[in-house]
């Protein structure tokens, strides 16, 4: 190696991890982050709904992902029809008190699973894009773990994060960096506060997995720490417990 | 001569009912083939074609080759057909019916039609009866008279077709399509079939066009690819752009998006003889200085992914949402094409104070779906339990109401006022409900919908 090329090499090295598209964002709960060091950029993210009705809550935590991964960019979130019929259609107000501006948001409305994976493939060669979410409907023969690591190879080409959100599915095969079951969470008092979801990292690459109550902050754009609940705070000035105990206590489960 | 008669005097004859509708279709179709001699083709229906050569004969070696052209290629088609070439509409129509192949001298369409009969001009048939009472036959003997003469035996429309046709005023005709602004095209001596020479032929199309394009300092926000099949059909294809454009690589990317999204693929026959590139809603492109800053380039990019998934998906499938300035929750919040959006002037309004959950769904469902609930403790209060879809639902919270009075000066009729209430079921699950009309001042029994479903 010429000595020049080595240099660039050596620097290229010191310089990875101050490369905005490399890094992992911090989900903003620090139980979850200690445990995923960050939210992988470059990835493909998976979020499932953790029990039937549950998909508004697997759609937001979605949103909440593809918020913390883009940044500033475009989200592009790619849904099939049916999904809009059964679930609805996402809608720019409620976006904004999500706290995401939904001028940032592009929406792709496409009829089958194939045209959606083939459009997310173009959308992930789109280096001005923040983040592309794929909404898919229900099971499909051409979402195998195939399609799965070509969307993985591709997200780690141009730098765009992928967040697969399937619903009205069973989890399948996947080459997902994580996978999320995610449910609401009932508020602990009698206001309604931020979105509250009951997420469980089913599958994690590079680590364990987990389960815990989060919310999602619409002021900051960030997921954060559950509030309370009345009684817990009353009676032990403590937090709130987690909502699976034992994910703590256990030995953490390699998954992959 | 009834068809009864004809049958009596020829007992074997055969009747056809006359087809006008397929005529024409007949006739829009021989109209775009006729298409690869000049971009201004004009029906004169039932059985006419207009071509406006004008600045085009030269390229088919002049106006007496072009007229044999068109009439040799038509004849071989199957079709009787005959043509004259004149300086005005009028007098090429007439000459085409009573003396085809004349190619009147410019200037000198009053001598080519002099001898032609009045019936050439196509008068309504009572002017018609006129003239031939007046001892009037020929177009040169009613040309000879004096204009205020015919005016007041015939009226003004007639004086002024009459000049027309004899080539002292100007009449335009108005193109089956649209001209474009700009095009391009690529004749091949053996008719081209497989998708790579025609996406190779495209590219150079649009290089062509973009050197001109650029030569002008403007863009293009459409574009139309046309093949002609060398059989006579014709085909357009169309890709929009966002912004001016006229970059071959963008124009011909979006042009392979559009290929691959067909869903019966682009039927070469025999194969095209011709594939012209056409450039509409040109508009002015100032001549770009590369811009570092990494956000002019990415918004670039995500332009260039919009309009490439518009060609793929069709435009109105690819959306971005726009504020609208209402309060009725459906239409306060739009989507549209992205490639028509434009940048929103204000922020977008929202409706939560600091720390509070959303005041708005995420998903917003198309129409809002009727509930099952029972009673409530007082007329006022939301339900304690709803069924929804066929499941129950126990409400552990609610919060409310949020009145939304519709827009009385919009509708004939007025509409029920709307109380939304944001209620989370036992299992968390959050929904957006309404009471559709004021207790007893509105309607006596009001129904409760689903409207949304919150994160």
């Amino acid at each position: 190696m010429p000595p020049s090329a080595h240099l660039l090499a050596s620097l290229r090295q010191t310089l990875a991890p101050f490369e905005p598209g490399r890094a992992s964002v911090p989900l903003g709960h620090s139980g979850a982050d200690a445990v995923l060091r960050g939210l992988r950029r470059e990835a493909l993210h998976e979020v499932h709904a953790g029990g039937p009705g549950h998909d508004a809550a697997a759609c937001g935590f979605a949103l909440g992902l593809a918020q913390r991964l883009c940044g500033d960019r475009t989200l592009l979130w790619i849904r099939q029809d049916f999904s809009a019929l059964e679930h609805g259609e996402v809608y720019g107000g409620g976006l904004v008190e999500m706290g995401f501006n939904p001028a940032r948001l592009i929406l792709l409305r496409v009829d089958h699973a194939k045209d959606a994976l083939k459009a997310a493939g173009d959308a992930l060669s789109c280096k001005g894009l923040g983040a592309v979410v794929l909404e898919i409907y229900g099971e499909h023969k051409a979402l195998d773990l195939t399609a799965t690591r070509r969307l993985t190879l591709a997200t780690a080409r141009a730098g765009v994060s992928a967040v697969l959100l399937r619903l009205g599915a069973q989890a399948d095969a996947s080459a997902a960096e994580t996978r999320w079951s995610v449910c609401a969470s009932p508020s602990p008092t009698e206001d309604f506060g931020y979105p509250r979801f009951d997420a469980a990292l089913a599958r994690n690459r590079h680590g364990p997995t987990g389960r815990w109550i989060m919310e999602w902050n619409c002021d900051d754009g960030s997921f954060c720490e559950p509030r309370p609940s009345k009684i817990a705070a009353d009676r032990f000035d403590l937090a709130a417990a987690p909502a699976d105990r034992q994910a703590e206590t256990e030995e953490f489960r390699r998954a992959g | 001569m009834p068809l009864a008669d004809a049958r009596a005097m020829i007992p074997v004859l055969e009747v056809i009912e006359a087809d006008q509708p397929g005529d024409h279709a007949l006739l829009e179709m021989i109209a775009d083939w006729c298409d690869r001699f000049t971009p201004l083709v004009a029906l004169d229906s039932p059985h006419g074609l207009f071509l406006d050569v004008t600045g085009v004969e030269h390229l088919f070696g002049g106006e007496a080759a072009l007229c044999e052209t068109i009439r040799a290629k038509i004849t071989a088609q199957g079709f009787a057909v005959q043509c004259a070439l004149a300086g005005t509409s009028a007098a090429a129509r007439a000459l085409a019916h009573y003396a085809p192949g004349t190619i009147a001298l410019p200037g000198k369409e009053d001598e080519a039609i002099a001898d032609l009969p009045v019936a050439a001009l196509q008068l309504d048939g009572a002017i018609a009866h006129g003239l031939r009472r007046a001892g009037l036959k020929t177009i040169g003997q009613v040309a000879a008279r004096a204009r205020n003469e015919l005016t007041a035996r015939f009226g003004k429309a007639m004086v002024a077709h009459l000049d027309h046709a004899l080539g002292r005023t100007e009449e335009p005709v108005s193109p089956l399509r649209p001209l474009p602004d700009f095009m391009a095209e690529h004749r091949f001596a053996e008719p081209v079939m497989t998708q790579e020479v025609i996406l190779a032929s495209l590219q150079n199309l649009a290089e062509t066009l973009g050197e001109v394009l650029e030569r002008h300092g403007q863009g293009a926000r459409e574009m139309t690819a046309v093949f002609f099949r060398a059989d006579g059909a014709v085909r357009r294809l169309g890709v929009q752009t966002g912004a001016p454009t006229r970059e071959a690589a963008i124009i011909t990317r979006l042009f392979r998006e559009r290929l691959d999204s067909l869903a019966d693929p682009l039927d070469a026959g025999f194969g095209f003889d011709l594939i012209r590139l056409e450039a509409s809603c040109a508009q002015r492109q100032a001549e770009e200085t590369p811009d570092f800053a990494a956000d002019a380039q990415a918004e670039k990019e995500v332009a260039f992914l919009v309009d490439r998934l518009a060609a793929r998906f069709g435009a109105q499938r690819v959306l971005r949402f726009q504020q609208q300035d209402t309060h009725i929750p459906e239409a306060a919040c739009v989507a549209i094409p992205a490639q028509y959006a434009t940048p929103a002037k204000a922020p977008w309004q929202m409706h939560r104070a600091d720390k509070d959950a959303p005041q708005r769904p995420i998903r917003l469902l198309a129409r809002p779906e009727p509930i099952e609930a029972p009673l409530a403790l007082a007329p006022d209060s939301p339900p304690k339990r709803f069924r929804w879809r066929h499941v129950q639902h126990t409400v552990a919270h609610a919060e409310g109401p949020e009145r939304i009075a519709m827009e009385w000066w919009r509708h004939q009729e007025p509409r029920l006022t709307r109380d939304y209430y944001r209620v989370e079921d036992e299992e968390g699950r959050r929904f957006w409900i309404y009471r559709d009309g004021l207790y007893d001042r509105e309607i006596a029994a009001p129904q409760w919908y689903v409207h949304g479903v919150f994160a």
